[in-house]
């Protein structure tokens, strides 16, 4: 019995260390932190004229190598632009469109509104992938899409708080697509095609600390007072000047699920928007949390397998042909 | 263990043409998801990515096939070797429950030529609900099969063939009930993540919880009906005794789903959604419905000895558990105004024809080898 014990104390300790191997050094359970150097978008809605040039250009430069739409076959390119194809008119986010205007106009008040990925600070899509695909750059903050990772689960569909990623339904090899914050031509020193080609100041670029200035300080501009707003990114030498108008009192992204490096202020509610009214504690913060508190180091599972080891073995002596002592 | 045996008789009989008849169904259906895409045969969208695939043969399918779970449970655990007999014919239907439910991930999964990253460290994100989910699921696969293993070899080299493998089986007992323990109640994580597009009614940090007690009193209740229905099926004697004791265990469960259940609804104030009209409202009375009468039908000992009661209360349970799971990965799914989801008749065909092979499969395996008890010994 005392050799028995020992083999079976052995073997615990073994599938203990296999199990072990689960935990990550210095998993943070809550709480994720912005990077320095993030960047992202400013969206001021009462600038936007809907001229929908920050959707062509997105689809434009992101079905180019490197763009968040490319296919070698070009055929995402093909479908909207070509001698034999038609303007393609999208009504929401789809795998084909990135970036999307939509307009507002009810009980005497009208907006558009930019929709694309947000780049929470703390990404539910990040925390669902299974396999890493869905990546938060540790540097711009970027929620970057790897293809050759990703097995199509779709979880981040589930898990995030904007519908943001869309699925090619129609593919037999289909991929996920996001906006990327056009990764590609940040890396050739360029800035994000929709705020490139925003002829109004609608979109802006910037690192993020200085987008929040930048809003914070429209909100406290005082209604029909002229205001010189920077065209193409935050700290453009171009500016347009404009009267200012009446802005709701709310900076959309500034806490939404823990921040987003997207934000946006508008002169109506952004409920009406269609922006979902959300917590300032991100989901997968809390969806962490329960996993911390149940795997912590893997201790719980080990010491409950121990426990049901022990039992098991108690209980399996007739079938090892022990005879009870 | 000599106390199963091989059913005999012949396999192909005309329950086992009518399942094959399925399955070539939804394997057309299958063929023509992997030519075309998802959407060719889907109503799956950007708003509901997850359908009927994911949450009946997935989420529901595993839990039906918890039997083994819920059996190991009370026979190696708690030591009550009186159900012995029972282990092994719940053990085949986890093993297909579960095989199956892996299949199906892979025809659900967009990406399929990728499924191996679930299974490669260098992929790995610990952060991820799902990986938990995948992995486990896996790895209780495997498990699966090697606590099955003694019916294999049984059936070659007679009841002492097993007698190697079963001085290790203690080993893959525990896993076997640690596995399910940790996806089980992971399966109920999974939505903590979607926030505000799962209802109140549903939503809360309680889901691992709920989902682990409705998973092995699912496993218990499909033991029960199962017995009778293969009692039935092949005309052999009921089991009645025996089950309706393991039956007794039921109601302990079911009311203390309940508690923490109403208990969560009347802690997050949620029961205005209660009343709140549309199908979550009426789906959450159903389901809750579901829920009391195994509780109200099994409490009264009497009632645990009479078969028709038993196989009913257990079918209830079944019914409320795999009806909770509906609710949460789908009916009280809402990710924004104007999205909505029925499965579409492929779809429905697939899931059919999954079935039919779990049927199909379970038919071969008692015929050919010793799963179900003897009956002079039951």
């Amino acid at each position: 019995m005392s050799i028995n014990r020992r083999d079976f104390l052995k073997l615990t300790a073994a599938s203990g260390i296999l199990l072990a191997s689960d935990v990550k050094p210095g998993q943070a359970a809550t709480g994720k932190e912005m990077p320095p150097q993030a960047v992202g978008f400013l969206y001021d809605a009462t600038l936007c004229i809907g001229c929908k040039s920050c959707m062509y250009n997105c689809k434009k430069y992101n079905t180019m190598p490197g763009g968040a739409l490319y296919t070698e076959d070009g055929r995402n390119m093909n479908e909207w632009n070509g001698p034999e194809q038609i303007w393609d008119a999208p009504r929401d986010l789809t795998a084909k469109t990135l970036n999307i205007i939509k307009a507002y106009a009810e009980e005497g008040e009208q907006s558009f509104i930019k929709r694309h990925c947000m780049h929470c600070v703390d990404p539910g899509c990040v925390s669902a992938c299974p396999v890493s695909a869905m990546q938060k750059d540790g540097k711009t903050g970027i929620v970057t899409y790897d293809a050759d990772k990703c097995i199509g689960c779709r979880y981040c569909q589930v898990a995030c708080p904007f519908n943001v990623p869309k699925f090619e339904w129609e593919e037999a090899f289909p991929q996920l697509r996001k906006c990327e914050l056009c990764r590609h031509r940040l890396a050739e020193g360029d800035i994000p095609a929709c705020c490139e080609f925003c002829p109004t100041g609608a979109s802006i670029f910037g690192p993020v600390e200085e987008l929040r200035k930048e809003a914070e300080m429209r909100l406290r501009l005082r209604t029909g007072s002229e205001y010189e707003y920077p065209v193409g990114t935050v700290d453009g030498a171009f500016k347009l000047p404009k009267k200012v108008d009446q802005y709701v009192n709310h900076i959309h992204g500034l806490e939404e699920v823990g921040g987003c490096q997207y934000l946006m202020l508008a002169s109506v509610p952004f409920d009406k928007l269609g922006m979902p009214t959300l917590p300032k504690k991100s989901y997968a913060s809390t969806s962490e949390g329960i996993q911390h508190v149940l795997y912590n180091k893997m201790i719980a599972p080990i010491v409950v397998f121990g426990v049901l080891a022990g039992a098991a073995f108690r209980s399996t002596k007739s079938e090892r042909g022990e005879r009870d002592e | 263990m000599s106390e199963s045996k091989p059913l005999g008789g012949k396999i192909f009989t005309r329950a086992f043409a009518v399942a094959f008849l399925f399955a070539l169904i939804g394997g057309w259906f299958l063929i023509q998801r992997f030519a075309q895409g998802l959407g060719a045969v889907s109503n799956m969208s950007d708003g509901f990515p997850w359908g009927l695939w994911i949450t009946y043969d997935v989420v529901i399918g595993t839990a039906l096939g918890c039997g083994g779970f819920a059996m190991a449970i009370l026979v190696y655990i708690l030591n009550k070797g009186e159900y012995h007999p029972l282990v092994r014919s719940a053990l085949l239907t986890s093993v297909f429950g579960y095989s199956l439910a892996a299949f199906s991930v892979f025809i659900d999964i967009g990406r399929y030529w990728n499924f191996h990253h679930v299974l490669l460290p260098q992929y790995w994100n610990f952060s991820s609900v799902l990986l938990e989910v995948a992995l486990c699921i896996a790895l209780y696969v495997a498990v699966l099969w090697i606590e099955f293993s003694p019916a294999f070899l049984e059936k070659g080299g007679g009841p002492q063939a097993s007698k190697g493998v079963n001085r290790i089986m203690f080993i893959f007992i525990a896993f076997g009930v640690l596995l399910p323990t940790m996806h089980q109640s992971s399966l109920g994580t999974l939505m903590v993540i979607s926030g505000y597009k799962l209802s109140p009614l549903w939503q809360t940090p309680f889901l691992p919880l709920l989902f682990l007690i409705s998973a092995v009193a699912m496993g218990f209740a499909l033991t029960v009906f199962e017995s009778f229905v293969s009692s039935l099926a092949f005309g052999r004697p009921l089991e009645t005794k025996m089950i309706g004791k393991l039956a007794g265990v039921i109601p302990g469960l079911l009311i203390a789903f309940l508690v923490v259940r109403w208990g969560d609804l009347a802690f997050r104030g949620a029961f205005g959604a209660a009343f709140g009209g549309g199908w979550p409202m009426i789906m959450f009375w159903v389901e809750n419905i579901l829920f009391i009468l195994p509780v109200v039908m099994l409490l009264p000992r009497p009632n645990r000895e009479k078969a028709g009661t038993l196989c009913l209360a257990a079918f209830w349970m079944v019914m409320a558990g795999a009806v909770y799971r509906f609710n949460v990965f789908l009916v009280g799914f809402s990710p924004a105004p104007g999205w909505s989801y029925f499965p579409a008749a492929p779809e429905i065909f697939v899931t059919l024809g999954i079935v039919s092979v779990e049927v199909m499969g379970y038919l071969i395996f008692v015929r050919a080898l010793p799963v179900l008890p003897e009956p002079e010994r039951a």
